[in-house]
């Protein structure tokens, strides 16, 4: 299956801009925010007037994507968060506790519920095919993204959006500071993998993708593979879950062009991919790009719109800093974890 | 791809029953399970019914084997898993590939209310462990645990259709020999948030709902959880009892007209139900019962019932909604009936549509009334329709 | 009733969040729902709330929502009423 069009919005410039080739944006402090487009463009007034940010991110993306494919009837809409619409919720929340459940309106809680994102793609499309929203925290986009292929294989579908959205607002932001899991100080958002210290940088995105079944001369990439664990016993254990993958996959770690890995910048998070980097990682080139996006629950789908760039371009762009990788790239693993319970792997090569 | 997926075993908790015995009896002999709030605390506990688990969150968690502050949507999650699991033949889950497929619509909504309580007033207050499982996916990693599930484990949220998209997925991942053994289904317990929610909408029944009925007022709420536990036809032929139904048929289809009200011809609703027919290979008539999704809203039955008109008409199946039992549950609700269309093939029995006293005058049926015995019954549907257009049926058969 | 009118139309804009829709392009007699406005069920809804919080008024039976809420000339018009009888 094949990586046909994407669509992305995230702390740098990637909406309409998939180039990347100009340096990154940097940040201080640990919280990255969303660059965002005019969405008039995307959207119709008549619907964005009850739209929060989240899912005006998310069906930007989407409309992004869809054009870029020129799809205009998907077969299906698979979308993953963590979060949901927190916005929404939020305002929902708070107002009910102010005013001790009273006076409350409809919008902001029609509008919180997890599958909002998607059912707004499909009333915007008109389109009665299937749909469906997962909500597995570190697992979000992954298993959006496993039901999106198995259409395709089940044949069920042709070509299908699939899609990660997740918001940071200022509540949730506070809420995971005091859980201790962002740095403290003013550091930069470039730096955190040489800071040495404990927790990361919050982000923020929404990333979409058109999958599809047949190979087009627009593709970005062709879609190998994808597997995920959950709570691993240990070094070994990741170690034995990227072999077996690779070697389901029917390649050696030698047939890598580069690895992407999830680091964000906490000490005890980034030295899980210390172990398979010194074992089956070996010699080949590893980016991180938690950097350009910051640390969120589907965080990897920004990752994997990394590696289908980075493959159809067949270079590494200029918003990573690399040095001394000039073999073309052709093939690429993303490895990630989401506070080492929720690991995926993504296999992706040129068409 | 096409080889059957088995319903092994079922497990349920509602306001009518712990357990599936419990609810069998409750829908045997007529007894709906709304009642005055007991253990939600709210504004409206003089105005508005629900449908409450007959537990507090400490009885619950002595059954669930789980610490009392976890959210009351995971004790209730994990109640039904075990039950499933237990009454499945399946003793070793690791034996298998396999896999915990939950849904839920607000996650730990009932903590994160007590949180906010004191976080709005000064953000460095709440206590932090009630706020901690506030994401939908980390109720269902407290139940995965638990069972020591962790081949496979994913969490779905499309409204009120979310636990029928479980079981509709973890059918999908046994075909496709990704899995052998998928505990499928959904929880959802009462929140403030969720009751204010639906309350503002102005389709809350100040009385015991009358879904189907012309005067019908509204819903009434629930809580609950429903798992089935789906497995492969390997899996199925080394259990002491073979399994004797199927999940034969399933469809996903979006409404697309309107955030949260139906098309009123009910496109979205038509459509789930006549994939899943085809998808199993069956015609109409050859359904024998429908478990209606059955709100009890204006919207929800007409639109529903529209669409059964146009599908089935003029030779319609018995239906009955079960929701005049159990209220609304949300994301539990797919599972919940999905546990009930089981019960009713294997004990051929169709169960009655509640408090129906004027039928819809532009419908051309009635839902089922009174409790029927020893009805012949091969294929039951299941209808879970929700916000966001998003609708889902599955069809139950006997092999 | 032009304070009133005016008042509401404002409230309108700000309450639904209407974008690119300024109070005064509203007209007195324009149709708020469907062919006029454009607005739906769930804006019936905020606007019943509307009612509650800026002017006391509770619809008692919200069949009377498609009456009420039909023009801003017939909101004001119920308003006035209401607030006659409740003063």
């Amino acid at each position: 299956m094949y990586i046909r069009a994407t669509g992305n919005i995230s702390p740098q410039k990637t909406f309409g801009h998939p180039l990347m080739n100009e340096a990154p944006v940097a940040y201080t402090g640990n919280r990255l925010s969303c660059i965002e487009p005019d969405y008039k463009e995307f959207i119709d007034p008549k619907l964005i007037r009850r739209m929060s940010r989240i899912i005006r991110m998310g069906v930007a993306a989407a409309m992004e994507c869809l054009k870029e494919a020129d799809v205009k009837m998907p077969d299906a809409i698979v979308t993953g968060t963590s979060y949901g619409c927190l916005e929404d919720t939020y305002a929902f929340l708070s107002k009910m506790v102010e005013f001790n459940e009273e006076l409350l309106t409809p919008t902001a809680f029609i509008q919180s519920t997890h599958n909002t994102i998607g059912a707004q793609i499909g009333l915007m499309l008109q389109c009665n095919n299937y749909n469906n929203a997962f909500v597995h925290r570190g697992f979000s986009f992954e298993s959006a993204l496993l039901d999106g292929m198995l259409l395709l294989k089940e044949k069920e579908a042709s070509h299908v959006l699939v899609g990660a959205i997740d918001e940071i607002i200022p509540t949730s932001h506070t809420i995971l500071n005091r859980l201790g899991l962002y740095k403290q100080g003013d550091v930069s958002s470039l730096d955190i993998y040489r800071a040495g210290t404990k927790g990361t940088i919050a982000g923020e995105g929404s990333s979409f993708f058109m999958l599809a079944n047949e190979a087009s001369s627009s593709d970005y990439a062709r879609l190998d593979g994808m597997h995920t664990f959950y709570k691993p016993a240990g070094a070994v254990d990741i170690e034995k879950q990227v072999s077996s993958f690779l070697e389901k996959q029917g390649i050696a770690t030698g047939d890598l062009d580069l690895i992407i890995t999830g680091k964000n910048g906490d000490q005890k998070s980034d030295r899980i991919y210390d172990q398979p980097g010194q074992s089956v990682f070996a010699g080949i080139p590893i980016l991180n790009y938690k950097h350009l996006c910051g640390e969120y629950p589907t965080a990897s789908a920004f990752a994997f719109w990394l590696a289908a760039n980075i493959i159809k371009q067949g270079k590494i762009p200029a918003m990573l800093q690399t040095s001394g990788i000039l073999k073309p790239i052709k093939r690429v693993l993303v490895y990630n974890h989401y506070l080492n319970m929720h690991h995926s792997l993504f296999l992706l090569s040129a068409c | 791809m096409n080889e059957p997926v088995f319903i092994a075993g079922t497990g349920i908790i509602s306001a009518i029953g712990n357990n599936v015995a419990a609810c069998l009896d409750a829908l045997q002999n007529s007894r709906a399970g709304m009642g005055p709030m007991k253990y939600l605390r709210s504004a409206h506990q003089q105005r508005l019914p629900v449908a409450e688990v007959k537990l507090s969150n400490e009885e619950l968690a002595a059954l669930a084997g789980l610490p009392a502050v976890k959210s009351r949507t995971a004790l209730l999650s994990l109640v039904a898993a075990k039950e499933a699991l237990s009454r499945s033949g399946i003793t070793d889950v690791k034996a298998w590939r396999t896999g915990f497929i939950s849904a839920n619509s607000v996650g730990g909504m009932d903590k994160t209310e007590n949180f906010f309580n004191q976080f709005l007033a000064d953000n460095r207050k709440g206590r932090l462990r009630d706020v901690i499982n506030h994401e939908c996916g980390s109720v269902t990693e407290l139940a995965a645990d638990a069972l020591g599930i962790k081949d496979y484990i994913s969490t779905i949220s499309t409204a009120c259709s979310s636990s029928a998209n479980s079981i509709f997925l973890g059918a999908r991942l046994i075909k496709n020999g990704i899995l052998d053994v998928v505990v499928a289904g959904g929880t959802d317990s009462l929140t403030r948030f969720t009751l204010n929610g639906f309350n503002t909408l102005m389709i809350v029944d100040e009385q015991f709902c009358q879904p189907f009925d012309e005067h019908r007022r509204g819903l009434n709420l629930g809580e609950g959880a429903g798992y089935v536990v789906l497995v492969s036809d390997k899996v199925a032929a080394t259990l002491p009892d073979k399994p004797g139904i199927t999940l034969s048929g399933y469809c996903n289809a979006n409404d697309a007209y309107h955030q949260t009200a139906s098309s009123p011809e009910g496109t979205g609703s038509y459509l789930a139900m006549s994939g899943a027919l085809k998808k199993s290979g069956l015609q109409p008539s050859d359904i024998d019962y429908i478990n209606l999704h059955g709100t009890g809203t204006q919207n929800n039955d007409i639109a529903e019932g529209t669409a059964i008109k146009r599908l089935f008409g003029p030779h319609f199946p018995k239906m009955s909604s079960t929701k005049t039992f159990t209220g609304h549950t949300l994301g539990a609700s797919g599972g919940i009936e999905a546990v009930f269309s089981v019960m009713a093939l294997e004990h051929s029995i169709v169960f009655p549509n509640l408090r129906l006293q004027t039928p819809m005058k532009d419908l051309p049926f009635v839902p089922v009334t009174e409790v029927q015995q020893n009805v012949e019954m091969k294929h039951v549907l299941s209808n879970s329709f929700g916000f966001g257009g998003n609708c889902s049926s599955l069809i139950f058969s006997k092999v | 009733m032009d304070k009133l009118i005016s008042d509401l139309k404002s409230q309108i804009v700000t309450q639904l969040n209407l974008q690119d829709i300024k109070p005064e392009d509203i007209g007195d007699d324009q149709p708020l729902f469907v062919e006029g406005l454009g607005l739906d069920s769930i804006d019936a809804l905020e606007l019943i709330v509307l009612l509650q919080q800026q002017y006391k008024i509770k619809l008692s039976n919200a069949d009377e929502g498609p009456k009420v809420f039909r023009t801003v000339r017939t909101m004001a018009e119920y308003i006035t009423a209401h607030q006659a009888q409740n003063s």
